[in-house]
């Protein structure tokens, strides 16, 4: 084969489904059978349950069953166990689920679900993280001791509303002020946002006389599905069979179990029919979990030359009132607290609290985009207070190979990548050195903003993946893997590693879409842009697997050596003689001699990967691996501010990552335009907006606002590919980076056209006119 | 439009085939699709006119089905997107990777095919103004945008495709 597919913008492999309305999502099932559940959700922010009375509404029409939390004491969560899927007690959090109608039909069950009656008594709120770690604050959870931890390194203070806690501790601080010049601080506010992906979360379950639970649902994590209905059910774990078709897009938020808890619950309920819950728009924002809010405060300190010597960092995350994945995303931050800058002496804390909002789960960067935000907005404060290009001042203190990150892993090429590279492509894309400032007319002032990242995931140290490809009697294959489909085109670009390898043409590979956790083999999580890595690992080895099995058999066929055989498109052939060959769909299924015998089976090729060498954070130092490599990158932003009315256009934004070897650069691009515009809209528009009472004011799509057509930004994505040397073909992850930076970089740009310091988001035009008021600019 | 007091059945024009289902007043053209005839290409993703992931053509024109109700679309001619059939505006959104996860891409499509009917000839701006009407939160929107331009281009270089 004369063209290689790595590094072709292959199109996606279930494209023509998704154009023609064929492709199936969970919820285009529909049977006359299915049972629909409807949640009630709390009005109220904390509380105690008074009185729930659902006599009325168990009467109305079509309806089977109302499920409350006294009917099921469970508490489920993947770090921390503290949170009932029906609340019990008391609600936290406005929208928490207190019921759920289970009817005939959904229009039954939602007529009904308002004739529930809760009444509460309201219970003081706690309202930010600020407010949640005060002594004396009012406790989201009184009995924090009493919960059962998943996890080993989850470190809860019972009796306040710290679920979590992490620690870096690296060089000395003394020495690091002591060799300061200059020292500025920032405190940064971001507040809890929400995934938006359009396909709203829904499950739905089915429990057989056998015992069996059968699951289908819009999940990135069926195989933590799996583990957590069987561990709370007390089902053996291969008796829970979970299905996820593809994904209408995710960013970490179906990452989180929540209502497989319900549909499960509802079909035990009801005998075991199929029971589907689908939340509307509204309970998708406000019921289920969004993303984390982040109150951070930091202290840089750098010499004569700009180097930074000292960094001080205070992180308060509000997980909402439940943990979910909230400690793993402190010691996400944590651990890459610095941003992509080498400082020798750092001290961080992070804290994990918990607030009267909607709970959190994982959201596209990990945590990495809040965390982005504060560093960077404190980088150009740092350049600002020097009077140094914010350029050069970066450019400066860029980590590179041979020093070593805020947990202490020592940097490689293939670990860290190329981070320089990455800001100075990024300067030229953004024409950075024409200006920062450029003032129009006496009312608009056009902007530029930088800002540098880096990522690299928070994986459990055995997090694993495999793949099984299996021959058909034509010769194409089969390739099975446990990783959902979602947005990113991994499954295609997965065929493009197999097709690579096997020098098979791609279009003989048919990929399952669909995972099945009884039928495809294990992936831990399709999450934290490590599916091309872990299972791209996975397959790569199953394609070797294979290779060998059909060279053996091959062998044996032409009477010659494995060694002396070589794969081509269709054929096995004699390397010194090329006219002697096999011919691949002879000997895929056995080779069968004219006389009727036969030797060899079915190919199958197997492969696994685990993550090798990482280490948990330690508790007092911070010190560990917790991913296999970094994807650095920068990003920068050009807007034009109206100084009548505070409006402003965002001009350009442009990304260089270094994302390795770039597999599929079409696919790739869309990723990275397609994060930096939610990222732009996280920065320019959405966040949670509660009221006095923690009412969430805005959960439909006409209150939330995102980014629509016409609104974006020219776009400029560019790469940078240091190989990272242990993916196949040294590709690294990308599918979340072009979110990390980016509403830092309009922050920047905002911050340099106002004249004033933009240190929360969103960046509305009020606050750009609050901040000059109180300047009296 | 008929007149709907219970449930009962109705007749619906879809994709050139007259289907006849049964409906209750309350029910939506979506939901009508979707649960009552199979076709589940259009997509709930507000269910309150917000997102246009349930956009079809009724008589040519992109309508959000989550707003219409069942029987307000008797006597209409409705095209969903199982209607299309390798038509520009599909292979641009394949060529131009105008979707990740599809699941605004029907919604998309059939608004750009309304406008590609009615507008052939759209400028940037009529182009935006229709295509508001619809979120995406997987792409960027630009190559959306060059999908449809190119369709566009399309079908004015070559009017029977
Ligand atoms: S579902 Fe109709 S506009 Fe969103
Ligand atoms: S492709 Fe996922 S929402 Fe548009």
């Amino acid at each position: 084969m004369s063209d290689s597919y790595i590094g072709k913008d292959v199109i996606r492999k279930e494209a023509w489904d998704k154009v023609s309305g064929r492709a199936k999502y969970n919820s285009d099932y529909s049977s006359p059978n299915l049972l629909h559940g409807v949640l009630v959700c709390s009005n109220c922010a904390h509380g105690y349950i008074k009185r729930l009375d659902y006599s009325q509404a168990v009467n109305m029409p079509g309806v089977k069953k109302i499920l409350t939390g006294a009917d099921y004491s469970i508490l489920c969560g993947s770090i921390i166990q503290d949170r009932p899927p029906l609340a019990v007690g008391k609600v936290r959090y406005y929208g928490e689920p207190v019921a759920l109608v289970i009817a005939a039909s959904e229009a039954e069950a939602s007529a009904a679900a308002v004739r529930v009656v809760v009444e509460y008594e309201k219970l003081p709120t706690v309202n930010s993280p600020a407010e949640a770690i005060q002594a004396g604050a009012p406790l989201v959870h009184d009995y924090l001791g009493d919960y059962k931890h998943v996890i080993p390194e989850v470190y809860p203070t019972p009796g306040t509303n710290i679920v979590h806690q992490v620690k870096i501790r690296k060089g000395d601080m003394q020495q690091g002020w002591a060799d300061s010049v200059c020292v500025i601080e920032g405190s940064y506010l971001l507040p809890q946002a929400d995934h938006i992906a359009m396909e709203t979360r829904n499950a739905r379950a089915e429990v057989l006389p056998d015992g069996q639970i059968i699951i289908h649902s819009s999940s990135q994590a069926p195989f933590g599905i799996r583990k957590q209905i069987s561990e709370h059910f007390g089902v053996e774990l291969g008796k829970v069979v979970v299905h996820v078709p593809l994904v209408g897009g995710a960013y970490g938020g179906k990452a989180a179990v929540q209502l497989e808890f319900l549909a499960v619950m509802a079909s035990m309920a009801t005998g075991g029919q199929p029971v589907m819950i689908s939340n509307t728009r509204e309970q998708d924002i406000m019921a289920s979990p969004g993303k984390i809010g982040l109150e951070a405060r930091i202290k840089l300190g750098a010499d004569a030359k700009g180097i930074l010597k000292a960094g001080e960092y205070t992180f308060l995350l509000g997980t909402g009132a439940y943990a979910d994945t909230g400690p793993r995303m402190g010691n996400s931050i944590a651990m890459n607290c610095t941003g992509p800058y080498k400082i020798d002496n750092v001290w961080c804390d992070t804290y994990c609290l918990y607030t009267n909002h909607t709970y959190v789960t994982s959201f596209r960067g990990f945590g990495h985009s809040s965390l982005t935000f504060a560093v960077e907005r404190s980088m150009d404060k740092l350049a600002a207070a020097m009077n140094m290009d914010p350029l050069e001042l970066r450019r400066r203190n860029l980590i590179t190979p041979g020093q070593t990150s805020p947990s202490q892993v020592m940097m490689t090429p293939s670990i860290l990548g190329n981070v320089p590279a990455c800001l100075d492509k990024v300067a030229k894309l953004i024409n950075w050195d024409k200006g920062a400032r450029i003032r129009l007319d006496n009312q608009r002032i056009k902007a530029k903003g930088l800002a540098c990242f880096w990522k690299t995931s928070n994986s459990p140290t055995d997090a694993f993946a495999a793949a099984i490809i299996s021959f058909n009697s034509d010769a194409s294959i089969n390739l099975n893997v446990g990783a959902v489909k979602i947005g990113p085109s991994t499954k295609t670009t997965l065929a493009q590693i197999l097709a690579e390898i096997m020098q098979v043409d791609i279009n003989k590979i048919h990929v399952e879409m669909e995972v099945n956790t009884r039928t495809s083999p294990h992936h831990w999580k399709t999450v934290a842009s490590m599916t091309t890595f872990m299972v791209g690992r996975a397959v790569e080895e199953a394609a070797y697997d294979a290779i060998h099995q059909i060279l053996s058999l091959a062998a044996i066929v032409l009477q010659c050596a494995p060694g002396d055989l070589h794969m081509s498109p269709g054929r096995v052939y004699y390397k010194d003689d090329p006219g002697l060959y096999v011919d691949l769909a002879d000997i895929v299924h056995g080779y069968k001699y004219p006389n009727g015998h036969t030797i060899g089976s079915q190919i199958i090729g197997r492969g696994t990967y685990v993550m090798s060498r990482l280490s948990p954070m330690n508790k007092e130092t911070g010190q560990g691996k917790t991913g296999p490599y970094w994807t650095p990158g920068a990003q920068a932003v050009e807007i034009e501010l109206n100084l009548a009315d505070y409006s402003y256009k965002i001009l350009r934004a442009a990304t260089v990552l270094d994302a390795g070897k770039v597999l599929n650069p079409a696919s790739a691009r869309g990723l990275v335009m397609g994060a930096m515009g939610m990222g732009l809209g996280l920065g320019s528009r959405e966040y949670y907006i509660y009221d006095q009472e923690q009412t969430l004011q805005n959960s439909s799509l006409r209150t939330y606002k995102v980014l629509r057509i016409g609104e974006q930004p020219e776009y400029l994505v560019d790469w940078i590919e240091t190989p990272h040397e242990a993916s196949a073909f040294g590709e690294r992850g990308l599918a979340e980076h072009g979110i990390l930076g980016i509403h830092a970089a309009l922050a920047n740009a905002l911050s340099e056209a106002a004249g004033v310091e933009l240190d929360q988001l969103p960046v509305l035009p009020e606050l750009i006119w609050q901040k000059r008021k109180e300047q009296q600019l | 439009m008929k007149e709907m007091l219970t449930e009962g059945l109705i007749y619906l024009n879809i994709n050139g085939e007259v289907r006849k289902t049964l409906v209750r007043p309350a029910d939506t053209l979506l939901f009508a699709l979707r649960e009552r005839l199979g076709l589940t290409g259009a997509k709930p993703g507000c269910e309150n006119g917000d997102c246009g992931a349930c956009t079809v053509l009724v008589d040519g024109w992109p309508v959000k089905s989550c707003l219409m109700l069942a029987v307000e679309a008797c006597d209409h001619e409705i095209t969903t997107i199982e209607g299309l059939n390798n038509t520009p505006i599909q292979r641009e959104f394949v060529e131009k990777f105008a979707f990740q996860c599809g699941y605004c891409t029907p919604g998309f499509i059939m608004n750009c095919q309304g406008l590609i009917n009615i507008h052939p000839d759209a400028s940037d701006e009529v182009i935006n103004e229709w295509l508001q009407s619809n979120i995406c939160r997987c792409t960027s929107y630009e190559e959306i945008t060059a999908a449809v331009k190119s369709a566009l281009n399309t079908v004015n270089n070559d009017p029977v495709s």
